[in-house]
């Protein structure tokens, strides 16, 4: 089949790989109808993350139909559009049975490196990387999908292949930031960062009840489309005093709840970028925090910060005492999408939640690097690119 | 990207040096004094999200366990907060000099590395009735470069804190 795979930093291919087989008698073959782009594969793609090899799958949002079922799936049968959560996880474990999915304890083929690395295994991802499994990615023709009767969910009739594709991993994780940041009706959000992880934490928050959600990018077609699409509020940090803005906008108090959607290759217009930068370039850091910073720093007393941007190692001037003076709650996670997707499908059949216009480009899978190369550079105002590797 | 490599395989070198000569988790107060510096076999450790009765019905241990015989000594007990059963398993006769551990880690003839696998392996079947495999067959090709990551996922269930 044809899949896009990793050929080294920076350098991408489309290129013929073997058929996914079925390994256990709870795994699916899915053929991939919608795959997209996520910025957690740019810390792939650019060797911040040292475990890919070669010939790996990218990919890890997803969906497509079912072609091939196990004998101990119950819940799905050949012929289902489904969507998949990106994260592999058993359903059975302690963690998965307290909700917390991406925590699972047996999704993870390679559970070693991530327990030396972090001092324990978080669950399995798809295409990303050997340290979460090394399950092929999803930008490909063909994807072989563990433990189906949890990850993978039916897509109701009324909800578009273009909608629901967003419920494999953004929307989750947007809701899951904005949930487990503790969102409650009055509050003021603010959320670091308008991609697409970014925009479903604001629309979450919205449908959760905060009074007011602010957006914040340096970019001003992500900010436009935050406002149309989501109903929120924007700040643009190159344009904008970012700290002044949100107290004026809270009372003097600083956001209740701030959501970090950025991640460990964030920039800054100030100094620290180029701080951050240098000390990235020569390993003296792994992770560039600016967004995660200015979220401590801007958030109110006693408020709480959520981390949904990828981060793999180690941060630098992290700012502990404000977190600790300031009697902050920091809380971070992969998505626990396996909680969400259902309730999420049916808010999008309702129409309460939309997605579509996340996807500013789509085409073929063969024209993939190309995706990834707009992606990256946020080139004709790219948001997402999606694949349509068997359109 | 060659400098995260190299700083990820030192890193990475000094992590594994660290703990084929040391021992997961453990600093020299777990080690024995006298003239022959052996140390007591450390207890691998998995809390199964079940119940002792089903984690070995009529006392017969999971097949991955029950393999090991009679080189491993295997205790359950209830898991504090109702999380399951605490399965602990070391080897009866374990007491090693750490190179000669090392040396067998390295070459994967190390028992200990049976005895994570083994834990591993019984968790999942108690758990989820079968052992997740990794995907197969690969979509990727050995370079110079993935040949250290190639050798540490085979290892991937062997090794690790537990």
């Amino acid at each position: 089949m044809k899949a896009l795979v990793w050929q080294g930093a920076n350098e991408l291919a489309v290129r013929q790989v073997p058929d996914p087989q079925m390994r256990n008698e709870q795994d699916i073959i899915v053929r991939v109808r919608r795959t997209v782009t996520c910025g957690s594969d740019l810390h792939l793609l650019g060797g911040y993350i040292p475990f890919m090899e070669r010939g790996d799958v990218l990919g890890h949002e997803f969906l497509g139909d079912v072609v091939e079922v196990g004998p101990q799936v119950r819940k799905h049968k050949v012929g289902d559009r489904v969507v998949v959560c990106s994260f592999v996880s058993c359903g059975k474990c302690w963690y998965c049975q307290h909700q917390q999915f991406s925590l699972c304890d047996n999704g993870n083929t390679n559970p070693m490196i991530t327990e030396n690395v972090w001092g324990a295994a978080p669950g399995g991802c798809y295409g990303y990387s050997h340290a979460l499994g090394g399950f092929a990615g999803s930008h490909a023709e063909y994807i072989r999908v563990p433990y189906a009767d949890q990850g993978a969910f039916t897509v109701p009739d009324e909800v578009s292949d273009e909608r629901a594709l967003f419920a494999s991993d953004a929307a989750p994780t947007g809701w899951m930031g904005a949930d487990l940041g503790g969102v409650k009706p009055g509050d003021v959000v603010a959320v670091w960062g308008a991609g697409g992880v970014g925009q479903m934490a604001a629309r979450a928050a919205v449908l959760l009840g905060a009074d007011r959600v602010i957006v914040i990018d340096r970019l001003d077609n992500r900010l436009e489309m935050a406002r149309t699409h989501l109903g929120v509020e924007t700040l643009n940090y190159e344009q904008q005093d970012v700290s002044g803005e949100l107290l004026e906008r809270s009372g003097g108090r600083g956001p209740d709840v701030c959501i970090e959607a950025v991640g460990m290759e964030s920039h800054s217009s100030g100094p620290q970028f180029l701080y951050d930068q240098v000390k990235q370039q020569l390993r003296i850091e792994s992770d560039r925090p600016i967004a995660a910073r200015e979220a401590i720093y801007n958030c109110r007393k006693g408020g709480s910060v959520f981390v949904l941007g990828v981060f793999a190692g180690l941060v630098d001037k992290f700012p502990l005492g404000a977190i600790m003076n300031k009697g902050l709650t920091l809380r971070g996670a992969q998505q626990h999408g396996q909680r969400y997707i259902p309730m999420l499908l049916e808010r999008m059949a309702r129409g309460e939640l939309v997605t579509e216009h996340l996807a500013t480009h789509t085409m073929p899978l063969d024209e993939a690097p190309r995706g990834y190369e707009m992606f990256k550079k946020k080139l004709d105002g790219c948001v997402r690119a999606v694949f349509q590797p068997t359109s | 990207m060659r400098w995260l490599i190299g700083g990820a395989v030192v890193v990475g070198g000094v992590m594994v040096a660290r703990r084929l000569l040391g021992g997961a988790g453990q600093s020299k107060d777990h080690w024995q004094q006298g003239p022959a510096r052996r140390r007591e076999p450390r207890w691998h450790v998995a809390t199964v999200n079940r119940p002792a009765s089903d984690v070995a019905p009529g006392g017969r241990l999971p097949e991955p366990l029950a393999g090991l015989g009679d080189a491993v000594e295997v205790q359950l007990r209830p898991a504090a907060g109702d999380r399951g059963t605490e399965v602990a398993v070391r080897l009866r006769d374990g007491a090693r000099l750490p190179v000669a551990t090392a040396a067998r880690r390295v070459t994967g003839r190390d028992p200990e590395q049976a005895i994570r696998a083994a834990l591993r392996e019984s968790k999942q079947l108690i758990e989820t009735s079968e052992v997740l495999h990794p995907d197969y067959p690969p979509t990727t090709e050995p370079t110079p470069m993935n040949k250290p990551l190639r050798m540490a996922t085979q290892q991937g269930r062997r090794e690790g804190r537990l």
